[in-house]
């Protein structure tokens, strides 16, 4: 009986140690959950987030992975149309460049669209620019955004029987730090604080 | 002729109303039946945008619940209330049918929970420009509100932004 307790209780030490360790090195972020209670724990690390790509930028550019190594990237996957949670994000995107300051020039905050079919070049340019100077808009073929999507384990899905120019989308909310070799360092969920944001950032620089 | 008078008064106190929470250039809150809409703003959408979306606070100064039936907006082909919900890191909207305000209580329109979806624009959503909306309720009827465009990452309709 004592040895049952005493080996629950090894077990239990044990998770908790992988818990804190895991918290420690950022492979676990804790951000505040939303007001439905959805998960607030989100699990990064896992492998095979992130690749190549192949797409244009709000310039009308084409661009590639290639283009962002050596910098880190705050990727986030929207759509210009979402009037609530896309501009809330950006913003607090935008609020963690601010604070970086002249430390965010190696920082790229990036903007995926998962509506390629709506965001042309010209709509992209116009709302990343309404938020930071550093934000690039990514936008592409359908075939380019699911590959990217893929890679990103973004999802995103067309509200079926939707009006064909009022349609909504629902997608990812998560926000990927992805390092200067252009692996994943980190996920924020949605609600995550500038503030935390910007510390994991420092971490990097 | 009883019921003119009445109408320009009630014209006249709801102007008053906005015009004193709203340093006098519009009307930002407006009072009806014990239902008060105020601090009503919108973002700034690119030219190009189709949809935009409106936040507000009701508060329901009366003894019994009311309901958000219907909103209109001259900016807007179709004016929708519609709830953001996460579920699993994934964010969706959703359209709700009507929006009850309990008596006594507010209810908040913010960015990651209620909001009004304006679909279809017939003008572009500048920074700085204000544009009407009409809400109308069960038992307090229409109630008009002007909403002030602000930043496109504004997160509240204060004056911090």
């Amino acid at each position: 009986m004592n040895k049952v307790f005493t080996l629950l209780i090894a077990f239990f030490l044990l998770a908790s140690a992988v818990v804190i360790g895991l918290w420690a090195t950022g492979l676990v972020q804790f951000g505040p959950g939303s007001k439905t209670g959805s998960s607030s724990v989100v699990i990064a690390g896992a492998p095979q987030i992130g690749g190549p790509f192949e797409l244009t930028n709000h310039k009308g550019e084409p661009v590639t992975n290639a283009d962002f190594e050596g910098k880190l990237m705050l990727v986030f996957f929207g759509y210009t149309f979402c009037p609530d949670v896309c501009p809330t994000e950006m913003q607090t995107l935008s609020v963690a460049m601010q604070q970086l300051g002249d430390d965010g020039a190696d920082v790229v905050p990036v903007f995926v669209t998962v509506d390629p079919k709506r965001d042309t070049v010209e709509l992209m340019s116009e709302f990343v620019e309404a938020f930071h100077p550093s934000f690039v808009g990514l936008t592409g073929t359908e075939e380019q955004i699911t590959d990217i999507k893929k890679k990103y384990k973004a999802y995103s899905q067309r509200e079926e029987n939707g009006d064909p120019d009022y349609y909504l989308v629902d997608h990812t909310s998560y926000t990927y730090l992805m390092g200067r070799d252009g692996k994943l360092i980190s996920v924020f969920s949605y609600g995550t604080p500038p503030e935390d944001m910007v510390t994991k950032i420092r971490e990097e620089l | 002729m009883l019921k003119m008078r009445f109408l320009s008064f009630a014209l006249l106190a709801i102007f008053v109303v906005g015009g004193l929470s709203a340093g006098s250039t519009s009307v930002l809150s407006a009072e009806k039946d014990g239902i008060v809409v105020k601090d009503a703003w919108s973002r700034a959408r690119p030219d190009g945008a189709k949809v935009g979306g409106a936040f507000l606070m009701i508060r329901n100064k009366g003894d019994k619940t009311d309901r958000l039936l219907e909103v209109r907006s001259p900016v807007a082909k179709r004016t929708e209330i519609h709830e953001s919900l996460m579920k699993d890191g994934v964010m969706s909207m959703a359209p709700i049918d009507d929006l009850p305000v309990p008596a006594g209580d507010k209810v908040m329109l913010k960015p990651g929970g209620l909001h009004i979806m304006l679909m279809g624009l017939n003008e572009n959503l500048k920074k700085g420009h204000e544009f009407p909306l009409i809400l109308v309720f069960e038992h307090a009827g229409d109630i008009k509100v002007m909403v002030h465009v602000k930043d496109a990452g504004a997160m509240s309709g204060g004056h911090k932004n």
